[in-house]
């Protein structure tokens, strides 16, 4: 007996019977013998929910909870409560796939309102209805390009955030692409050597703002990948493209990214989303699902999956990707969440990120304790170089409740401000700064 | 259902706010006008209740588990328990950075490390990685581990993975990402393996197969063993796609069937929401001699310590962190509430309600396969198809009556397939209703087929014009305007 199987023995009784079978153990006459199991597995004891309860919240209590200055890729924003609310509803959180659309309008209708949202977030033409995260929709869009070109050789800026970098090389190597590093001038991507030594390729992999906070001026990039036959691809996170300029008006082919600012919170990394969009010309190389109108017998507009040809469970061994469940119930907490925040919201809260964060690098600057790195426009991160021990900072830190700066190497840090981030909190950071040596 | 048809954006009003938010007295940030957006995105414009009447009002227009019967064959539809829910998202997991130091999240490491070692336990291999985020993901990362080992072993001309044809589609497109060619073999009547098949196509140039046990068609490789000594004869390796293992819990192990490497679905054996379509976890399992292969980073444990490492050997990192945490905890939660004492009961019970459907209404629908099936079974049709009426039709109907549709057109080895998967969390009250309604819709299909054929008909929407869709693409907002 257990609460989740609700058999009683005569049930089973009487369902065997139906069956034919004497015992459950022979509807399993198919397998083996040898190979049928004999004993129970050896893993814990079941826990009361209560006893479960004290056991998760013990180990949550294992984890720190940190005022947090880094980010590098996932960010301590603030999600209105709504959005837990709402994407905790049944009908969202434990539907599979709308493939019988006539019973899952409420899925579909809530694509079609992301993919509306991405497109006006990133200037693109058109988006799916998700990717698993930042990283892989940018491998995602590598294989796209492939598919569009023929290429095997892909560029990337060596000022992409290097986990996504890592993502893009494991997808490449068996793929046998070739992934070519384009090195870094002073904080940005070196356009001249794009310019002498990519052509042949299938394109180039940027990140705006870059990993080390930049934000790069990508106005001259476009032509140039073009004028070589390649695609230009962006990555962009969430928040940053409420007020930056988006990969549409850089002329981008392809925009991807992550979204987990927008509505989800760290959860350890995971599960985040990633989007991926790009001209209608491309749409057909796209991976994943999307979602379209039309209308149904009686005329009355209807959202159904689309285009579905270029998919796996269509196309098998000839489709462009294998990519089937992605992160669709993410992708309605960003809809809720770019809904409460709004036209003016998205400007809002990305101006209190950087209006914080240009507030921490002046005050860090004043201490003496770090010099300049780039002196280049930033956003909601930024490099500085520490002129003390890093790792003792980082400790002396974690004492005090605080997660650090993120350590990038040769004693650079990279801190990360939200609008979650108090004066209070910065000036504790600034502080701290001070007594390190 | 209610009918509600309009999107958030045509509820908008210019000027009305949904958000709170403070604004620091700081000085504003003026960013040079070459970087900054030129327009601004046209965003819904809504108060936060206009929010929540209009998610509540697009969520009815769902089917989801807690709804009704949802008997969809491969897709695992269990009950999907709210205190997962509620220990996986407490706020001593949800608000962890994934940056922070390992001495800091020592208790969501504790999580996936025993996750992983009780997926271990479960399907008989010596090691997992939880950073996949979905089945495909994890088919993903097999099959990069099996070019690894070759490649490693300098056996470079190891290109070739065979697929069955009743596999999932999924199959033959992750070895084509992954950089192989598929070789298709054609199965025998009830999807299992052609064992001829099999060896005409085994060569020193196979990397591995890939195989679902049991099969699409709920069948149990009876030959497993055989099929597993001839593939690694050959050299190649041996994949286990996890879609069925619900079948198995509690009766076989993968590992002990001969397979080298699992992709597991917690979203389905293991009781995590499916989300309309993903967040799933997928994560990848090895025997002995390929952990060193696993993704990167790897969650490891020293005495009572946990913490990362990278190997050399390995694949890569998959992700930009260490999969669906949030998924893996749900998953953790679901274990430990089943343990050991209930957790062997869940493949035969599966089985039981699979049976016990499939044998109440075998004198109406056609069953290609005969004999015992395993957590699911496929019925090609009506055995009375002189009305015409198809799988489709079936499918539709049953939506009138409040259930899910089984799977429909899959497997691909019979023409009018539907897949029923009940699941072991389904009363023998639930089935019997889904049995005497699937005998009214077969009567139906007698008496009053035209019903049938236009089913449904008390849908929020009926039969979809899904030509006009693809001939006339809206895929945003922008388009309607």
């Amino acid at each position: 007996m257990h609460k989740y199987l609700p058999h009683t023995e005569s049930d089973i009784e009487e369902m065997l019977k139906v069956t034919g079978a004497q015992t459950l153990d022979d509807l399993f006459s198919s397998i083996p013998k040898k190979l049928r199991l004999t004993k129970p597995y050896n893993i814990p004891s079941a826990l009361s929910d209560d006893n479960l309860t004290k056991h998760m919240k013990n180990l949550a209590s294992m984890n720190q909870e940190l005022v947090i200055f880094r980010g590098a890729g996932s960010y301590d924003h603030y999600t209105p409560s709504i959005v837990k609310s709402l994407i905790s509803r049944q009908e969202f959180l434990t539907s599979y796939t709308p493939y019988q659309p006539e019973v899952a309008q409420g899925t579909l209708q809530y694509i079609f309102e992301y993919q509306s949202m991405v497109c006006e977030l990133t200037g693109m033409e058109v988006s799916n209805a998700s990717m698993y995260d930042g990283a892989t929709s940018t491998a995602e869009a590598m294989f796209m390009a492939h598919a569009q070109t023929g290429s095997s050789k892909i560029l990337v800026s060596e000022t992409v955030n290097p986990r996504i970098i890592e993502v893009v090389k494991t997808y490449a190597r068996y793929r046998d692409i070739e992934v070519l590093l384009v090195p870094s001038m002073n904080g940005e991507t070196d356009l001249s050597f794009i310019e002498k030594n990519g052509t042949g390729s299938m394109g180039l992999i940027v990140q705006n703002p870059n990993y080390m906070g930049v934000i790069e001026d990508y106005s001259k990039f476009a032509d140039v990948v073009h004028a070589q036959g390649g695609l230009f691809i962006m990555n962009a996170e969430g928040q940053s493209l409420g007020i930056l300029k988006t990969p549409g008006e850089y002329k981008a082919d392809i925009a991807v990214g992550d979204l987990q600012s927008l509505g989800l919170p760290l959860s350890f990394g995971g599960a985040y989303i990633g989007y991926l969009a790009t001209k209608m010309q491309y749409v057909r190389k796209m991976p994943g699902r999307i979602c379209g109108i039309t209308t149904d017998v009686e005329g009355k507009r209807a959202f159904v999956l689309t285009l579905q040809a270029r998919e796996q469970h269509i196309r098998r061994a000839k489709a462009n990707s294998n990519i089937c469940s992605n992160q669709s119930l993410m992708a309605l907490a960003v809809t809720i969440y770019l809904s409460t925040m709004g036209k003016q919201g998205l400007v809002d809260v990305a101006n209190e990120s950087m209006k914080g964060a240009h507030y921490l690098y002046t005050e860090l600057l004043k201490t003496n304790k770090f010099e300049v790195v780039y002196n280049k426009p930033f956003f909601k991160e930024f490099t500085l170089k520490a002129k003390f021990d890093v790792k003792a900072f980082e400790n002396a830190l974690l004492k005090k409740n605080i997660l650090g700066p993120l350590h990038i190497g040769d004693n650079n840090l990279l801190f990360a401000v939200t609008e979650r981030r108090t004066v209070a909190e910065m000036d504790l950071l600034v502080e701290m700064a001070v007594n390190q040596k | 259902m209610k009918y509600y048809n309009k999107l958030i954006f045509e509820i908008s009003e210019k000027n009305r706010i949904g958000y709170s938010l403070e604004k620091k007295n700081l000085p504003e940030v003026k960013l040079p006008n070459n970087i900054k957006r030129i327009t601004q995105a046209e965003l819904p414009e809504v108060s936060e209740f206009d929010v929540v009447r209009h998610y509540t009002n697009v969520s009815q227009k769902n089917f989801g588990v807690e709804t009704g019967f949802y008997p969809l064959g491969s897709c695992t539809m269990k009950y999907n328990p709210k205190i997962n829910d509620e220990l996986a998202t407490l706020s001593g997991f949800a608000n962890i950075h994934p940056l922070q130091p390992a001495k800091t999240v020592q208790g969501l490491l504790k999580i996936y490390y025993e996750t992983q070692s009780m997926l271990s336990e479960i399907s008989g291999l010596a090691a997992y990685s939880l950073n996949p985020f979905a089945g495909a993901h994890g088919e993903l990362a097999g099959l990069m581990i099996i070019k690894a080992y070759h490649e490693k072993r300098k056996d470079y001309q190891r290109k070739l993975i065979i697929v069955p044809d009743s596999a999932h589609g999924t199959n033959p497109a992750s070895a084509t990402v992954c950089g192989f060619d598929t070789v298709e073999i054609k199965s025998n009547p009830d999807g299992t393996v052609n064992l001829a098949a099999l060896k005409a196509v085994l060569s020193n140039e196979i990397a591995g197969l890939m195989l679902t046990n049991p099969n699409t068609a709920g069948v149990f490789e009876k030959d497993i063993q055989e099929v597993s000594r001839l593939v690694h004869e050959a050299g190649g390796l041996l994949y286990y796609d996890g879609a069925n293992l619900n079948a198995v819990l509690g009766k076989a192990k993968p590992g002990d069937m001969g397979f080298d490497i699992t992709h597991i679905n917690l979203h389905k054996s293991f009781s995590t929401p499916h989300g309309g379509g993903g967040p799933g976890s997928g994560p990848v399992g090895v025997c002995e001699k390929l952990v060193e292969f696993l993704p990167n980073p790897i969650i490891d444990k020293k005495g009572e310590r946990y913490f990362f490492r990278n190997s050399k050997d390995s694949i890569g990192a998959l992700g930009q962190f260490y999969g669906n945490a949030s998924v893996y905890l749900r998953a953790y939660v679901y274990m430990m509430t089943l343990g050991k004492e209930s957790m062997s009961d869940v493949g035969p019970l599966a089985v039981l309600n699979a049976n016990y459907i499939k044998d109440s209404l075998s004198d109406l629908f056609e069953l290609p396969i005969g004999g015992h099936c395993m957590h699911e079974f496929v019925f090609d049709g009506l055995k009375d198809q002189s009305t015409g009426v198809k799988t489709l039709d079936i499918a539709k109907r049953l939506l009138d009556y409040g259930y899910h549709a089984p799977t429909i057109y899959f497997p691909l080895i019979f023409s009018q397939s539907m897949m029923i998967e009940p699941t072991e969390d389904e009363s023998k009250e639930t089935l019997d209703e889904f049995i005497n309604i699937m005998r009214v819709v077969a009567k139906e299909a007698v008496d009053t087929p035209e019903l049938v054929k236009t089913a449904p008909h008390n849908t929020i929407v009926r039969r979809l014009d899904e030509v006009k869709a693809v001939k006339n693409p809206i895929l945003k907002f922008r388009d309607i305007r």
